[in-house]
């Protein structure tokens, strides 16, 4: 036997359309960011409440990922904000070369912001990278408080976390949910995450969110 | 199930080293950070199905995780960490930043030789 050395990075084709990817937004000064959660956290329901109390401000353009259908990007078409759907056909995760194609079909010259809504798994899709400029986790409190714990690389990479549907905590006894503790274990992995507890469906917290994503957006223009 | 992508990736830069090499390929070592997500049966298994056939069918992947570091901002301490409990060893400060997780890549290959 005789052994030869490579040392070559592997996901380097994902990567350099990542970088191309990331190019093309900087280029052209826009905010992109990659949401990632399970299946159900609420990501389209969050996307299109944010999309419809942002107009006039803000103008946002959705990249929907899903394994099948085009049942997320008719929500977001409903909001009137341009979406590009992409159908993986049972990958579990977007690639950067997806977005690549999507980014192209989107108006990019009218957006301030490009929303990625990745495949729902919190799991794979932490660790491709699709040239976005941030990522957001979106965890639910009815997944349970102890996600952070469970699934540390998603919420160690992420620039802020939205726990959605705080409104189910007052139904008492039906969600185990300790909002300190998923805090507090987000934080330990991720000293600089932002933390937003939201319920899209009634818009409480919302405002926080909608703060921290002009600011993003105006730092840019 | 993303360990099926990376399988792709790298059947095909062990199949052209091999063809490089004009030799078979025996083991592939590869190398990642924990945050990569890559699971080492899932990865075995999904190069398996996809090398049948090929030069690399029988080729044994090993992986190694490379532990995640962080770098404390209260004395500047680099240090590998356990998700579980996460706190600088020197001054026991849990204030600190995360260091870029370790590519994945591809080490070495162990040809057979004629």
């Amino acid at each position: 036997m005789h052994k030869v050395s490579i040392g070559r990075k592997i996901l380097s084709a994902n990567e350099e359309y990542a970088l191309q990817n990331s190019q093309f937004l900087n280029e052209r000064k826009k905010l992109c960011l990659n949401m990632i959660s399970s299946p159900g956290s609420g990501k389209t329901t969050i996307l299109t409440r944010t999309i419809n109390e942002l107009k006039g401000e803000i103008k946002i353009g959705v990249i929907e990922g899903d394994i099948q259908t085009d049942l997320d990007a008719g929500r977001i078409r409903a909001t009137e904000a341009p979406v590009v759907q992409i159908n993986t056909e049972g990958a579990c995760h977007l690639s950067a070369v997806q977005v690549s194609g999507a980014l192209e079909k989107l108006p990019i010259g009218v957006l301030d912001l490009i929303f990625i809504e990745n495949v729902g798994n919190l799991v794979c899709p932490s660790a491709f990278e699709l040239g976005e400029a941030g990522k957001i986790v979106v965890l639910s409190v009815a997944e349970g408080d102890d996600k952070p714990v469970k699934y540390p690389a998603i919420f160690a990479k992420s620039k802020a976390l939205l726990i959605n549907k705080i409104d189910l905590l007052e139904a008492v006894g039906q969600v185990d949910f300790c909002l300190e503790r998923a805090k507090a274990d987000a934080r330990k992995l991720n000293k600089d995450i932002e933390i937003f507890p939201v319920s899209a469906k009634t818009g409480e917290g919302m405002t926080d969110w909608y703060d921290w994503l002009k600011g993003k957006v105006n730092n840019l223009r | 199930m993303h360990e099926m992508a990376v399988a792709q990736s790298i059947l095909t830069t062990i199949s052209a080293e091999a063809e490089k090499q004009n030799a078979k390929p025996v083991i592939a070592r590869i190398s990642c950070g924990k945050l990569y997500a890559i699971n080492a049966e899932a990865l075995g298994f999904a190069f398996e199905a996809i090398a049948k056939g090929t030069t690399c069918e029988g080729t044994k992947l090993v992986v190694e995780h490379k532990p995640i570091r962080g770098q404390c901002r209260n004395c500047g301490e680099i240090f590998e960490f356990e998700l579980t409990s996460p706190a600088c060893p020197k001054c026991g400060s849990e204030d600190f930043g995360l260091l870029p997780d370790e590519p994945l890549i591809l080490e070495d290959i162990e040809f057979l030789t004629e």
